[in-house]
Order: structure tokens, then sequence, then C-alpha cells
């Protein structure tokens, strides 16, 4: 069986890597005594398949784990072992059964959204204008780690929510295909805040399946 | 007041593994700070990763959170790169649980481990904004206690700490707090003498020692120890340190770390002590007497840890799991009950007989990683003076059986700079490693792997080797260079230690008081980190011992003489210095003691502890002829 467990990870806890991550949702799910279907071989792995790697840091709000099952459960009692075990900063959002052929998630990962504060000390008309300069721009050439590529096309979306108290809320809609990945630093970067400190919560990850 | 969160939310992204300095693990307890009485923080002197594997820290958070009245909460001294932004930041150290300042809690308990995290100490506290010297500190400030192995010479870190707990400190922590707290409508200095009432509590100020009118160059004005004398009759000399009758109940609520730790797994105590006698072995001889816990209790033990924890290994810690009178059974029970849940079990270096290969094999299932044996001296003369002797035949029969059941690597543990050791004994682990790999080459081809891992003898306090001094840093380093020569190419792997730091080490486990200083100016001069080879700062060390007019080499390499009074007798581990002594005299005649659980040889732990003895503990009755020596 396999279950599709969409989760928040908050609070310390997003200090934890992507592989930390991994450890931390096998402990928990070996606490609630789920029968976690492992790999074979002599160091077996239990079967678990997150979407996209969550950057150090950065709140998730809505991220998809796929846990796979020797067993079935029903899967209210699969929450309701699990919720008590659970580390602080870690919640259950949602339980779905996916079909067990279905293509691993990490295929189908097609945009991820993201809500960021940041700390911006310029009047709201002032950061629009900005934002909607950038906006219409066809090319935005940005660096990193060495290669340079078009940040502009991975931008899907790209509002202002919030400017007060010198801080600004950004909502934004990266492309995340394989290849072609936005990173919502790269567009503080481009909007002159690369050194800015800020929040970052991704708040959805797209999948095909899922529009 | 809990430290500025946004603040440390800020620094955070600037520095290497944020998630050591957050908390908020599984099973990591955080009480209402305003309803408790007594706040303790158990404080770890070197980093999480290391920090979070320590069990008996583990343990005391456990007990002190399960007092009704007391908060335990945890603290490690950040790395460097933090330990910058901190102090950029005017943050001080604050606890992981509450995030608190470290000054805001009632006790703090350092654990001291082993001696190069001494300036680490002196680190936490100075990041913690509190005075660094016990007679600096005032009622306001926290009680400085410290535990751990360390302790058995509490001396050159007298001068820092208000008291310190000898020994097992599970009965000792809990009445310390219990005084502490029933003493807090009272001055400090009469707080520190209830204290020192509590049994296996060393309070340092009410201890003068004396020493000689020797103007020996280096020694300062003065001299070795001529006197250690207690200030007020009703003050304990020596201290004897605690032990506990039988083994307490295993803590299985451990913490679980969200991020990536070394040791990641769980632990569990199976028992305590060694009655094999080694005589270059600290933890032998001061953790007497052996105690088991029994097999039910393990198991039990370890089904309840899994459920709490959800940790996928557990290490079943011990100084020598062979000797665990059940270890057989442990073991095969232990993967017939858990062999369904993906759990698996580590073990210490076994020792090397057959018996240990199929219990290894056993715990391994199919997996075969590296296996590891300590014959720990070359030659049969050797491991005679250390009372460590298995005949180098069969340690080939063994690795040899090893080989053949599938292992393809195998990790050998050495020592050099042993008293009386030869340049021919060196030459009889290049010998026995080019033996061993030898015979992997046989089995398994160019895949056989030997690694090699050559330590250099450190003399310990309370050993039949305490008053031998280091080996001469020369001898080392051609030792090691012989080594070096010899042990090399496809299939070999060595390491060894950095002479300076095996001198620093012999320097702080065989200081006496007077060597605070020394530390002290260390620290102010950078000092820290002095157990990790990129960070120690010898120069420094080196600076402070000519600012202060001692002679690190007298600490070091001289020999002491049996009659002098070695500044660690003002603790006693219950081993009396006779019995020491006659093993120091054995071993130079290179004759073997046997394992006490066989015979008793009066060293001295049941006289010290009569009537706290219980029936578990694995000391046979005494030999009347023995008892002779007494
Ligand atoms: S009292 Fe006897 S049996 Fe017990 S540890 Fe000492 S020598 Fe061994």
């Amino acid at each position: 069986m396999r279950l599709r467990v969409t989760f928040s990870k908050k609070g310390w806890l997003i200090y934890s890597s992507h592989l930390d991550l991994m450890r931390v949702w096998e402990r928990a799910l070996r606490r609630a005594g789920v029968a976690l279907a492992y790999s074979g071989g002599y160091h077996p792995r239990p079967r678990l398949q997150l979407a996209r790697a969550l950057p150090l840091g950065h709140v998730g709000e809505r991220e998809p784990i796929d846990v796979w099952l020797d067993e079935p459960v029903d899967q209210r009692e699969f929450s309701q072992s699990l919720v008590p075990v659970l580390p602080e900063g870690l919640k259950l959002r949602q339980v779905q059964e996916v079909r067990s052929g279905a293509p691993a998630m990490q295929t189908q990962v097609v945009a991820t959204e993201y809500r960021v504060r940041v700390d911006w000390d310029q009047p709201a008309k002032t950061a629009k204008t900005r934002i909607a300069q950038m906006l219409a721009e066809t090319e935005i050439t940005h660096t990193r780690r060495g290669k340079r590529y078009n940040l502009r096309p991975l931008i899907e979306r790209l509002e202002l929510e919030d400017v007060s108290e010198e801080r600004a809320v950004l909502h934004m809609r990266l492309s995340a295909r394989p290849g072609a990945s936005g990173r919502p630093e790269a567009v503080l970067d481009a909007l002159g805040l690369g050194d800015a400190f800020a929040r970052y919560h991704r708040t959805r990850v797209m999948l095909k399946a899922t529009g | 007041m809990q430290v500025d969160l946004e603040k440390l939310e800020r620094i955070l992204p600037t520095v290497q593994k944020p998630g050591r300095y957050v908390g908020g693990e599984y099973n990591s307890v955080v009480k209402d700070w305003n309803a408790i009485t007594t706040r303790v923080c158990l404080a770890f002197p070197d980093i999480y990763d290391l920090g979070m594997s320590n069990l008996g820290l583990m343990i005391l958070y456990r007990i002190l959170n399960d007092l009704p009245d007391v908060l335990a909460e945890r603290a490690y001294l950040p790395w460097v790169d933090m330990i910058t932004a901190m102090r950029g930041a005017g943050m001080p150290l604050y606890s992981l649980e509450s995030k608190r300042p470290l000054g805001d809690f009632d006790i703090i308990g350092i654990s001291l481990p082993y001696e190069q995290v001494y300036t680490n100490a002196l680190e936490m506290l100075d990041l913690a904004g509190i005075p660094l010297r016990s007679d600096e500190r005032e009622g306001s400030h926290p009680l400085i206690v410290a535990g751990g192995h360390a302790t058995f010479n509490p001396e050159p870190m007298a001068a820092f700490f208000d008291g310190f707990v000898i020994g097992d400190g599970e009965e000792a922590m809990v009445e310390l707090v219990e005084v502490y707290r029933a003493t807090s409508g009272l001055r400090r200095e009469a707080r520190l003498k209830a204290l020192a009432q509590v049994r296996g509590v060393y309070v340092p100020r009410f201890y003068r020692v004396r020493y000689a009118e020797d103007p020996s160059p280096g020694m300062g004005e003065r001299g070795p120890i001529a006197a250690i004398e207690a200030k007020t009759p009703d003050t304990p000399l020596p201290v004897v340190k605690r032990v506990v009758r039988t083994l307490p109940p295993p803590t299985t609520r451990l913490i679980v770390p969200t991020i990536d730790v070394s040791h990641n797994r769980a632990a569990i105590e199976i028992n305590r002590g060694c009655t094999r006698g080694c005589r270059f072995c600290q933890a032998g001889m001061a953790m007497r007497p052996v105690r088991e816990r029994p097999v039910e209790e393990i198991i039990q033990a370890t089904d309840t840890i899994l459920r709490q924890t959800g940790f996928e290994e557990i290490g079943l810690l011990s100084l020598s799991p062979s000797d665990y009178s059940q270890i057989d059974t442990l073991v095969k029970r232990m993967v017939e009950r858990f062999a369904d849940e993906h759990l698996s079990i580590s073990l210490p270096a076994l020792r090397a007989d057959s018996f240990s290969v199929t219990l290894a094999e056993t715990i391994a299932g199919g997996r075969r990683t590296g296996f590891t044996f300590a014959p720990e001296a070359g030659s049969d003369r050797m491991r005679a003076t250390i009372n460590k002797s298995i005949p180098s035949r069969q340690v080939f029969d063994v690795v040899s059986e090893v080989f053949r059941r599938g292992w393809q690597t195998i990790k050998l543990y050495f020592m050099i700079g042993l008293p009386g050791e030869e340049m021919e004994d060196v030459r009889a682990i290049v010998e026995m490693v080019k033996t061993v790999h030898m015979i992997g080459r046989r089995v398994h081809g160019r895949q056989a792997q030997v690694n090699v891992s050559v330590n250099t003898f450190v003399p310990k306090p309370h050993t039949p080797f305490q008053w031998v001094g280091l080996d001469g840093s020369r001898s080392i380093r051609d030792k090691q260079a012989l080594l070096r020569r010899e042990i090399r190419g496809r299939g070999l792997k060595l390491d060894y230690n950095d002479p300076e730091a095996s001198m620093l080490e012999a320097v702080l486990a065989r200081g006496d008081r007077r060597l605070a200083e020394v530390i002290h100016q260390a620290w102010a001069l950078g000092a820290r980190f002095d157990a990790w080879d990129d960070q120690r700062d010898f120069g420094a060390w080196m600076r402070a011992f000519a600012k202060t007019g001692l002679d690190p080499d007298l600490y070091a390499y001289r020999q002491r003489s049996p009659d002098e009074l070695l500044p660690w007798e003002v603790v006693s581990t219950g081993v009396r210095k006779r019995f020491l002594l006659r093993e120091y005299e054995r071993s130079r005649r290179r004759e073997e003691l046997s394992d006490c659980r066989e015979e008793c040889h009066a060293c001295g732990i049941l006289t010290a502890f009569q009537g706290e003895s219980s029936p578990v503990w694995c000391c046979p009755e005494p030999d009347p002829e023995a008892t002779k020596d007494r």
C-alpha cells in the first residue's frame, strides 16, 4: 500500500536538512508502529519518497511524502497512530492512498509556490514598481555556482502581498521541472535583496496529477 | 528571560549545521520554567554532534526531569563559527530547551569525559557570562559542578568548579540537587559546606594542598606535593567515589536528534566496570566493581526504547562486552526478538577469541562491515606487561576465521609508549599487522583491508602505571616513523596521534592544582577544542606554561616515586594504592594477574564499599591468600 502524506515542517525543525528529514520521518513512522515496507538487501531502508528537497531553513506548509506499507491500513488509523509521535514542528495535513504503480513523485513536480517575508525598506509603491519592471524583462541573467542562466522563464508568478514595517511579503510560483527549477533566493537576488534577511515558506509543491 | 530569538533566527542561517543550536528534539523535555524551583543545566563541553551520544548526560537528564520540582535542560559548546557569531551579537550561551542563558539556572553540571575539554568548559562559562573561577562567583551565580570520567583527577580544574561528583552520578546528583535546594536560604559558603557532606562530592575549597620546599626548576617556588589536608575535621579525605549498588533502570526515553550526529543511535549499558585488570586502563580500575544488567531487563528496555524513539540501531555499551556473563544468550535473544523490527545491534570491540566471531556473526546477520580487535601491543611480552594476555597465535587464528567467514576489513588497535617498550616491540606491531594482512590476502586477495590505529599511551591516575611518565616525544616520533615506513601500501591504513596532543593529554591528566593557572592562561590565549587536531593551538599552551613558570615536561614525563603524594589522591576509587603498586611491580616482572571474576585479588573495592556491596556484583569471595596483601 502506498500513502501520500501531506505535512508541514515548521519551527526549529526547519534547521534539519532534507536527508535529516527522511530520518525524522523514518523514526516517527517506526514509533507509530506502522508496517513500513523495507527495501531488500543487507542494509534494508524503509521505502519513503519526498517530492522535492526543502532547503535548510525553509518552512514547508504542504509537503508531500510517499510512504510504502507492507499491510493495508485504514487512513484514519494511520493518522491516529502517527500524530502523537511526531516531533515538534512536524504536522500531518492529509493522508491519501495512491496507486502503487503511480510514477515517482519527484518526476511529477511542476512548480513550487512560496511566500517570502523579506526585510525591504522601500515604500510599497517603489517595491511594486521594481517587481513590475522585473517581470517586464524577457531575460534576467542569474549566476549560480559559476553557471549563468535566464531566471525569467522560471518565474511563473510574482506578487507583492504587503509591505509594512520595512518588511515585504511576496508570493511566487516558480517552475520546478527537471533542469528548469527556480529558487526563491534567486528571485530576491534579482530584486536586489540578495543580502536581506528573509523567511521562506514553501506553500505548495505542485504535482502533475494534482494540477 | 529567553535570549533574543529574533536575533538567533538571523544568526542561524549564517552558521554550519544550525540544527545543533535549536533543540526541539523528540523526547526533549520543556517544563514550565516558572513553576519549578530548581533548574539544572547539563552542559557538554564539546559540540552537539559529539555530546548527543553521551549516555551519562542523557541518564541524568531523565533522572532529574523525573523529579517533580526540578527541571533539567541541555547546552553544548557551539562550534567556532557559532561562538564568533554569538559573541558578535552579544548573545550568551543558552539552553536548548527554554533558550535561557545559562546564568539563569541554579545549577550547571558540566560533563568532563576526557581532559581535552577543559578549555572548552571555560569557554562555555565565559560564553554564558559566568566568572570562571569558583572564588570569583557569588550567591547570585549558578552552582558549577562537574562529573564524568576525567574527574577522577579533579585537581587541574579545582579552581573553576564549586564541586565535583566523583564516580557514578545517578544517586549523587539527585542528592546534590536536594541539598542545594534545602539550603537555599543560606550563604554560598554554607551551602557549599553542606554539599561537601554529600558522599562522593568533592568541594575543592575545603582542602589545602601544601608543596614541598623543593626549588627544583619548573615547579615555581614549590616542589612536589607535601600534604593534602582537609581544612575542617568534618570534611572527608579522601573523597570516596560513589557507586550505585545495582545499575538503575535503563533510560529508554532517549532524545532523538533531528540532525545527523556521531553515533546516531540508541544506547544501553549492559554492564559497568571490568574485571580484566588491564594495567593501562583507567576505566577498568576506576569503575569497579562490575555490575551487570540482567538479560531480561536489557531486552525489555530495548523494546521500550524502540517504541519510544524509533531508533534503527542500538549500541550495547560495555568496557568489555565479551565479559558480560551471558553475552551469548543476550545476543541470540536480541537478534531473535528484534529481527523483524529492522533493528541493528552494535557492540564495542570484542576479545580475540573464536567465540567472538560466532557472536559477531549472529549480530551482523549477512552484513559484513569492519571487524575490530584491540590486541593493544604487538609482542607477547608487552601484552604480559599490560596484563592483556592473548598469545599472538590466537590473534592470527581468530583473524583467519574472521576473514574466512566473509569479513574483508579488520581494524586493529594498538598502543605505543607503554612502560618498558623497546623498538622491537613496535616492530612486533608491524609483524602482527603484516601477518594479519597476509592472512586476509589469502582469503580475499586484494580486497583484504587492515586498518591500524596506534594510540600513544598516556599514563593515567588510579592505574598501576600512574607513577610512570609519558614516553619521550623523540622516542614516540621514532616509533611512529617506523610504523609509517612499514605499514603502508594497498590494503593497509595507519593512523596515530599527534605527539603534541598526547603530551597535552598527559599534562592535563597528571596535573595538580597549580595547573589551573596554565589552563586559564591557555584559554585566554585562544586554546579551545584541544581534542580537535585542526583546532588545537599547542603554541598557546606552551606560551601559557612559559607565562606561569611551570614546566610541562615535569608533569608529562617525570617518573614519580612510589612514596610521592599524588595530586589525585584527594580522591579514592576504592582501589588501594598498595594494590596498584603491586600491580606495577608485577608488570615490571611481566607477571600476569588473572581476571578477578574467578578469584578476587583484594584490590580494595570490597573493603571500601563494605556494607554497600550487593550479590549482583561480580566480585567473588575474597581469597584469604590474596588478602594478605592488605
Ligand atoms: S574486590 Fe576483588 S573481585 Fe572485586 S574488583 Fe577488586 S580484585 Fe576484582
